[in-house]
């Protein structure tokens, strides 16, 4: 199992996600330069949080054609599995690999800080180790997180259950008052239509080690190993 | 032949525009009480070279389409016009 961290001019996430990979989890992890144009023998890809391209026009829209977003995206279509923090998740909605916009966020501030998250749909690749309507707590960092999609899109996505991700009270209740960002449906990740692209503002690398206050981030990345391999073993 | 490519991008009607918002609210600090809203957005410049007015024109389009201008929240006005003149004003 081989997960690969997309560098590109700009990131800053890129180290904190290749520690918990590799030194947290423990998996084979390299790093990706956005130049490559073949992503190789990977399992798992992490875009990861940063200012991609000094977030120049909109955040994620140069990003999107880089060479290597072109394997990501061909990578994306065989079925691989892609993960889009913060960062990541703009760039991905910008490259249409999912559906919708990072708009900035309703109260025009960058906001850094701990969010409470309630785990909406536990049957997929990100998610198998939490346990459904799960609150739990990792932090945000962003001044664009305000999901938007049209009503048509936003339909869609909560009918076909790929909300993972929704921001929450400490009890799971939402509203005006948990929604930090104003994010549409207290968006906070969802996932491709075929269920092997992730896209997440929080950022799970941030809440992976006890010292750091949270390890409910940790999840994630063991929720995505664990599938693998599972893969690996036909047991899927 | 050269041109001058003009681009306008703002958000679509019904997108938050959150600065716009705040530089309402600065307005009506200012005793601009007539202000009803603002709108924010983007402004482009494209030097170009092409054969025509029109090929200038539809490049521009194909330039907004696909890197300029984000369908789902934005909505974008061009033109073009020949741009000897910027040239020798500079």
């Amino acid at each position: 199992m081989k997960f690969a961290v997309v560098v590109f001019p700009g990131s800053n996430c890129d180290h904190d996600c290749y520690h918990v990979l590799s030194e947290v989890l423990g998996v084979d992890t390299v790093y990706l330069w956005h130049k490559e144009q073949d992503v190789g023998e990977i399992d798992c890809i992490i875009l990861p949080g940063g200012f991609s391209y000094g977030d120049y026009l909109r955040a994620g829209a140069i990003a999107r054609f880089s060479p290597v977003m072109q394997a990501v995206r061909d990578f994306a279509c065989k079925g691989g599995l892609v993960v889009g923090i913060c960062n990541g998740f703009q760039i991905l909605t910008e490259s249409g690999l999912l559906p919708g916009v990072l708009l900035p966020n309703r109260g025009g501030r960058f906001i850094c800080q701990d969010v409470y998250l309630r785990v909406e749909n536990t049957d997929t690749p990100f998610t198998s180790l939490f346990s459904p309507g799960e609150v739990v707590k990792i932090p945000i960092a962003h001044q664009q997180g305000n999901y938007y999609a049209s009503s048509g899109a936003m339909e869609k996505i909560n009918n076909e259950n790929r909300v993972l991700f929704r921001y929450c009270g400490p009890e799971g209740e939402t509203g005006v008052r948990t929604n930090p960002n104003g994010s549409m449906d207290d968006v906070a990740g969802i996932i491709s239509e075929k269920r092997n692209v992730l896209g997440l503002m929080p950022h799970p690398e941030r809440a992976s080690e006890g010292m750091l206050g949270s390890v409910d981030g940790k999840r994630v990345f063991q929720s995505v190993a664990k599938w693998l391999e599972e893969q690996k073993h036909g047991n899927k | 032949m050269k041109f001058l490519g003009h681009v306008t991008v703002t958000l679509k009607r019904g997108v938050f525009d959150p600065q716009g918002v705040t530089v309402k609210n600065a307005l009506h600090n200012l005793s601009f009480s007539e202000t009803e809203a603002v709108r924010t957005g983007k402004y482009f410049e494209v030097v170009m070279e092409s054969a025509n007015p029109a090929e200038a024109e539809k490049r521009l389009n194909e330039m907004c389409d696909r890197l300029l201008v984000n369908p789902v929240i934005e909505c974008y006005r061009c033109h073009v016009e020949p741009a000897e003149e910027m040239e020798s004003a500079t």
